[in-house]
């Protein structure tokens, strides 16, 4: 079963409110860099960027990160996981930086995400910026800008669709259908 | 994904095209200051070598070491092979040491093969007698996307001791599953006619075989075959299949230059080409690691 949590316009709101928090929490823009979790996290960052140009009238810098090579299940897993882009093109030592994913759940991938990160410099800061937290930690990790928190169980999954992936704005719940 | 890489002959070109995908994220790896992921962190890599090889097996050695694997290195000379162990219980030693990766380069055909059937260990072939070498065809098909822009379509001339060269065999499977024109050039003793029965044209003319292609890969020729017959003697080699600036006028004017090394310059091709622009040599080494990390990294995955 499917059900629809977010649509277009709730999203927009959300990223509205999430930018205005990252600008009002790091008291404007200056040594501040934002850095999208591939797959869903980059997209979210670029539109972040393009709000807080909006509210700061700023250019900010924003990069992609693939954390398939620091994952801790790579040990166990069958296949490898498909390794995508990742692109930090400027210095992020002493930067503060916005790790930006699409959903929150276990905190591992944020937990490789801020090692791969560690890779490229030291920065003086990271935040984390999630569009919804599901709960379900394993880790204990915590988001600095939540859009949404979503009590889910583990048996069901959340998909983020956005319109940069050909799809409409919208974030679903999709739970195991029940033996009838 | 496959457990092992023991050719090309036998592989998918989708599998091809994700170690070549895998292979640049890992080339923009290679650009940082840390050059190196902790993703087979834990697992051990055994580069078993038993023949001669500096160039192939530093690289396997440092892609190991940039994916966070122990190594080991047994070299031929050093080892019990020596004393009359069997090529099998070599292995078999091996993989009781907690091997996760057997690195093999042997010089009869098919050891890698035979391995694989024997050990749980991915085992990937670093060259086998005359019959493959498949990460140097993959990171010379990395090399001529990286520098053309596709492989489809290309007009691909191999030129030299065909007969004996595991390179150009894997380079031929590959690029034609990939819609590329290969042509093999070089003197009958060296490239029989037959060869065509792997979808590729023979040229017995260097000056035929070399219009307008857009890749010109020279093999470095065997010394160590010189007084087998094949050839008369390196000068007459050199005079009529040496790639010299003049020959080089015949292919494409965008044409690169490839060479697998150790080059002999002088011989088969002359030092004011591999030193020149359209020369891609160093670049294949640097694609070399990449490609060898994205492979280990792919076939890093666990099996039943």
């Amino acid at each position: 079963m499917t059900k629809e949590l977010l649509n277009k316009k709730d999203i927009e709101r959300i990223l509205s409110r999430m930018a205005h928090e990252i600008v009002e929490k790091n008291k404007g823009t200056s040594n501040l860099c934002i850095v999208g979790i591939q797959r869903g996290g980059v997209h979210l960052a670029e539109r972040l960027s393009k709000k807080i140009k909006e509210i700061e009238d700023r250019d900010i810098q924003v990069g992609s990160l693939d954390i398939a090579f620091y994952r801790d299940d790579l040990s166990i897993r069958k296949e490898q996981p498909t390794v995508r882009q990742t692109s930090v093109p400027f210095e992020i030592t002493d930067k503060k930086v916005v790790l930006v994913d699409d959903v929150l759940f276990t905190g591992r991938s944020i937990r490789a995400a801020m090692d791969a990160l560690m890779d490229f410099g030291r920065p003086a800061q990271i935040q984390l910026a999630v569009l919804l937290d599901r709960g379900h930690r394993e880790l204990p990790i915590r988001a600095d800008y939540v859009g949404k928190n979503i009590p889910t169980s583990r048996a069901e999954s959340v998909e983020v669709q956005l319109e940069e992936d050909g799809l409409e704005d919208a974030v679903l719940i999709v739970s195991p259908e029940k033996d009838a | 994904m496959l457990k092992d890489l023991v050719g090309i002959k036998d592989i998918s070109k989708g599998d091809i095209e994700s170690v070549l995908d895998t292979a640049s994220s890992f080339k923009d790896v290679l650009k940082r200051d840390i050059k190196k992921v902790p993703a087979l962190r834990g697992k051990t890599a055994v580069n078993l070598f038993f023949e001669p090889s500096t160039r192939t097996r530093t690289s396997f050695e440092l892609a190991e070491k940039r994916l966070s694997l122990d190594v080991v290195n047994i070299a031929a000379t050093t080892s019990s092979l020596v004393k009359g162990e069997s090529l099998i219980d070599t292995a078999l030693n091996v993989q009781a040491l907690g091997a996760d990766f057997i690195i093999i380069r042997h010089p009869s055909s098919g050891s890698p093969h035979l391995l694989s059937r024997h050990v749980r260990a991915s085992v990937i072939n670093a060259g086998d007698g005359i019959n493959e070498h498949p990460t140097q065809a993959l990171l010379d098909a990395f090399t001529i996307k990286e520098k053309m822009g596709g492989i489809e379509g290309l007009s691909i001339a191999i030129v030299g001791d065909i007969l004996h060269s595991r390179v150009a065999k894997s380079n031929s499977y590959l690029l034609t599953k990939f819609g590329a024109e290969v042509r093999l050039i070089g003197p009958p003793t060296l490239v029989p006619r037959d060869l065509e029965s792997l979808g590729v044209k023979v040229f017995h003319d260097m000056e035929g075989g070399l219009r307008d292609v857009d890749v010109v890969m020279m093999l470095r020729i065997q010394m160590e075959r010189q007084d087998k017959g094949f050839f008369p003697s390196t000068l007459e080699y050199s005079r009529y299949w040496g790639l010299t600036a003049e020959r080089l006028l015949k292919a494409k004017k965008e044409a690169i230059v490839m060479h697998p090394g150790p080059m002999n310059r002088g011989v088969e091709i002359a030092s004011e080409i591999a030193d020149s622009e359209r020369s891609v040599i160093l670049d294949q080494v640097t694609n070399g690691l990449a490609v060898r990390m994205a492979v280990m990294y792919l076939l890093g995955g666990v099996r039943e």
